[in-house]
């Protein structure tokens, strides 16, 4: 796959007179079939430029918009999504495809049933392994889905599901197009089906070059209309310095991740213009609850007590973060801005260590060995914890290991506490507040192995509801239950920087950190 | 010569089991799983992951797994990666060339530059240039890849705009690549200016990957200069009145070559260790970036059939270096 020219005939446009924009994006992609993949740059490169799923977030927001679907009706059990289909959408034509027919019921069938079953023809190619998709219980929440006419398809679920839509809405539920898949079935290629990617979105894959460039140029028939740019190049560029450099230099328009120690720079440069907007992730200390004396909420609650965060924010985050009091981020609907969080008073941290009996505490901090945006330096974040708590009498040891091993090990439960964080993938609440902490997760995904039932009963029942305002009432109670039983020390949500050249008109950033062109301009 | 190369040849084969287990078991022995790392924070089921493990072949016993790795070499097949599920000796050949061309530019630089002023610092022991030479070279020899690199682009592209800061070529340039060698293919392409700007990207990463070597090559051949020239067959040439030129070119140089040779033929190994570096800051799609990143990810079969690839690569260079001592040095052979 590493050096594909999808249309060789297609003639590169990139005159003066065609605007192309250039994206220093920071990596390869594992491939360009969002299914089969889990990472952000793979999205960025996949899903978000050639793709469309049947709803989508609103460009900059977590509103769900239709997309691929007009309209959708819930049925008032919340078992059955009936979508209806948009008419008239093509599918790209490339060198080896021409697509005889437009979108319709079958690419959506065959987009979810290849993940869905194991018989599917496709099932198993190029490796199919769907781990978004599984990760997501769609196994088990999908029962079936029926292809009521040509546009309309309904979705039973096993069971209500409020956030099923917003999932609609994830790179995994891109729609492919089941005519090409056929087409490569047929001339014994199945695997191309994912190499040459075929889609419906705003851009089209021309040739990539691995760890060096990708080519697309805009959809011409795009069902909502041409992208302003013409050509958009990624340039793999895997170092944040030369990223910046090249930025500078016009080089690219666009580039992710900044290094926090250029922000200063870049915000005064005439030339860029440096974009900000809170990230929608959480980073959080968690006490494993399973543990002595982590079982005793007192215990906990003193030790939220004893942590200077803003000094966290201030050091760590290099002021590119904001302290968390909530689970979840205040970009998420139903954030509860009535929370009260623990201040730093470590006197009051003391008096309640001691009246719970805890005297010469010895614990452990987890600290992650990788950065991450809602935890740039775990280490340093771990070691001002360590001087924190070492004031109210409690001697906590530094542990990390490798990445894998510590997330197998978290798992496992084998930590007191551990740093860790969460990036939303679809901007509902449940996925933060379920995913971390409920009584289902508290072997894996919930690292304080934390089951409070009047909590999980709260986002139990917010799950078979459909309606927002319902479901907000239950999830800002439900955070403020959380608030007082403190199974983490919620510390902070991060910044995300973007700087873009002058000439970039009408770039968003993307709540979920991703980067979407359409409806991006260059002057 | 034949039973030099034989004898040469006959040592390959161990060595290359030897290689196999070691690229094999080199992964295996950092911890880490790699499916643990594929799905991050997010986490999966006990059962998830052991069908995970089944279908990589994981979960079976560490000698059936070396075994049906060494069957899969013989066969010429490596495995496909774990992360972007494609052939391991597609994606190492598809991005070696990169690294092959740099590597050549960097090795040719410094050799060119090296190799002189390790002759003149030799013969003129003791001078300003002899100095001087020593000096930039341990200065070279010390000099931290990663932030030297920054610094010339911070410097040249930055500053002065006289390079591009990183890629291969232009982006502007669009071709189909027919060797994978920049240079070669955007002579074939016949677009106008493709091969300058193919070379004007290859400036600052030659400079940076060639930095060591050059300075390991001037020390190296002012060392073995030195040498030689103390030698009585240099002073009995000098004395029958030779011209100064035919002294050093002829005589001593020949001689002071074979060390010389052996350090150029394990500059390989360190060109590769440097690839990887320089490849980061120049954006430069090469095997060095493509092993790391592997590495980090867990990727055993990229990983092994990535180590397994390089390590026989440096072991026929090596191979041909011995032959050159053979061709160089008449003595090598015969006792051989």
């Amino acid at each position: 796959m590493a050096s594909i020219a999808v249309a060789a005939a297609c003639v590169w446009t990139a005159t003066a007179e065609a605007k192309t924009l250039v994206y220093c994006s920071e990596g390869s992609p594992e491939g360009f079939n969002p299914a089969l993949y889990t990472a952000g740059t793979t999205f960025d490169a996949g899903s978000r430029q050639i793709f469309n799923r049947l709803v989508e977030f609103e460009r900059g927001t977590t509103n769900i918009v239709a997309a691929l679907a007009e309209s959708w009706d819930v049925s008032n059990d919340g078992l059955a999504y009936t979508f209806k289909l948009r008419k008239g959408v093509k599918f790209h034509s490339t060198d080896g495809f021409t697509p005889s027919r437009d979108f319709n019921a079958d690419d959506v069938i065959f987009s979810f049933n290849r993940q869905l079953k194991a018989d599917h023809p496709f099932h198993t190619t190029s490796g199919g392994t769907y781990e978004y998709f599984t990760g997501m219980g769609m196994p088990d929440l999908l029962e079936s889905i029926e292809k009521l006419d040509d546009h309309t398809v309904r979705f039973n679920l096993a069971k209500p599901e409020a956030p099923f839509i917003a999932n609609m809405g994830m790179d995994f539920a891109s729609i492919h197009s089941a005519e090409y898949a056929q087409a490569m079935q047929d001339a014994g290629t199945p695997e191309k089906l994912d190499l040459n990617p075929v889609g419906t979105g705003p851009f089209q894959l021309v040739a990539y070059q691995k760890d060096a460039v990708i080519r697309y140029k805009a959809h011409p028939d795009y069902w909502a209309g041409k992208a302003k740019i013409e050509n958009l190049i990624f340039a793999i560029t895997p170092d944040p310095s030369v990223r910046y450099q090249k930025l500078r230099a016009g080089e690219c328009h666009v580039m992710p991740y900044p290094n926090p120690a250029d922000l200063e720079a870049m915000s005064k440069d005439p030339e860029i213009n440096l974009l900000e907007q809170e990230g929608l992730n959480v980073g959080y200390l968690a006490f494993n609850t399973n543990k002595e004396p982590f079982t005793d909420k007192k215990v906990r609650q003193a030790l939220n007590y004893a942590i200077n965060k803003q000094a966290i924010i201030d050091v760590v985050f290099q002021g590119a973060g904001k302290v968390a009091k909530n689970p979840i981020p205040p970009t998420i609907w139903s954030y509860n801005e009535a929370t009260q969080d623990y201040p730093y008073d470590p006197e009051k941290a003391k008096a309640m260590l001691a009246e719970a009996g805890v005297t010469n505490l010895k614990t452990d901090i987890w600290a992650m060995p990788v950065q991450r945006p809602y935890n740039p330096n775990a280490r340093r974040m771990a070691e001002l914890i360590q001087a924190d708590w070492a004031k109210v009498g409690v001697d906590a040891e530094i542990v990390t290991f490798e990445w894998g091993e510590y997330l197998k090990r978290s798992k496992e439960g084998e930590h007191q506490t551990l740093l860790l964080g969460w990036t939303g993938d679809n901007g509902d609440p449940d996925n933060f507040l379920y995913v971390l902490l409920s009584c289902d997760a508290a072997d894996g995904s919930n690292r304080a192995r934390w089951c409070y039932k009047p909590f999980d009963d709260l986002l139990r029942e917010a799950k078979q509801i459909s309606d927002p305002a319902e479901r907000t009432k239950l999830y800002q109670q439900a955070q403020l239950i959380f608030k007082e039983e403190a199974p983490w020390v919620t510390i902070a949500h991060s910044v995300v920087f973007k700087p873009v050249r002058k000439e970039v008109v009408d770039f968003k950033i993307d709540p979920f950190g991703g980067h979407v062109f359409y409806g991006v301009d260059l002057q | 010569m034949l039973r030099f190369l034989i004898a040469r040849l006959s040592l390959l084969v161990p060595t290359f089991i030897g290689v196999t287990v070691i690229a094999f078991a080199f992964i295996r022995l950092i911890p880490g799983d790699p499916i643990e790392i594929l799905v991050g924070e997010r986490g999966i089921s006990p059962e998830r992951h052991a069908q995970f493990l089944q279908q990589l072949g994981l979960d079976r016993p560490l000698w059936e797994q070396y075994l049906n790795f060494l069957g899969g070499v013989l066969q010429g097949d490596l495995g496909k990666s774990v992360v972007t599920k494609q052939p391991v000796l597609s994606e190492f050949f598809t991005l070696f060339p990169a690294t092959v061309e740099l590597s050549l530019c960097a090795i040719i630089l410094a050799v060119a530059l090296g190799l002189p002023a390790g002759i003149v610092a030799g013969v003129k022991r003791g001078s300003i240039f002899d100095h001087g030479v020593m000096t930039v070279s341990l200065t070279g020899y010390s000099m931290p890849i990663f932030w030297w690199g920054l610094l010339l682009i911070i410097f040249f592209s930055g500053i002065l705009g006289w390079t591009p800061v990183s890629g291969r070529i232009n982006l502007l340039y669009f071709f189909e690549a027919t060797t994978g060698f920049m240079l070669i293919d955007s002579l074939l392409s016949g677009q106008e200016g493709a091969f300058l700007s193919a070379l004007h990207h290859l400036v600052l990463p030659t400079i940076v990957l060639a930095t060591i070597p050059m300075a390991v090559i001037a020390r190296q051949t002012r060392s073995a200069m030195l040498e030689v020239l103390s030698e009585d067959y240099v002073r009995t040439a000098r004395a029958k009145g030779l011209p100064p030129w035919r002294v050093v070119g002829l005589h001593a140089l020949r001689n002071a070559l074979i060390p010389v040779v052996t350090v150029i033929g394990l500059q390989v190994g360190v060109l590769l260790a440097g690839a990887i570096l320089t490849e980061t800051i120049f954006s430069w799609p090469g095997i060095g970036k493509w092993m790391v990143d592997s590495i980090f990810r867990r990727d055993y079969p990229s990983v092994q059939g990535g180590l397994l690839l390089i390590a026989a690569i440096i072991m026929i260079v090596n191979l041909l270096v011995d032959l050159l001592y053979g061709l160089i040095n008449p003595r090598i052979r015969h006792t051989s």
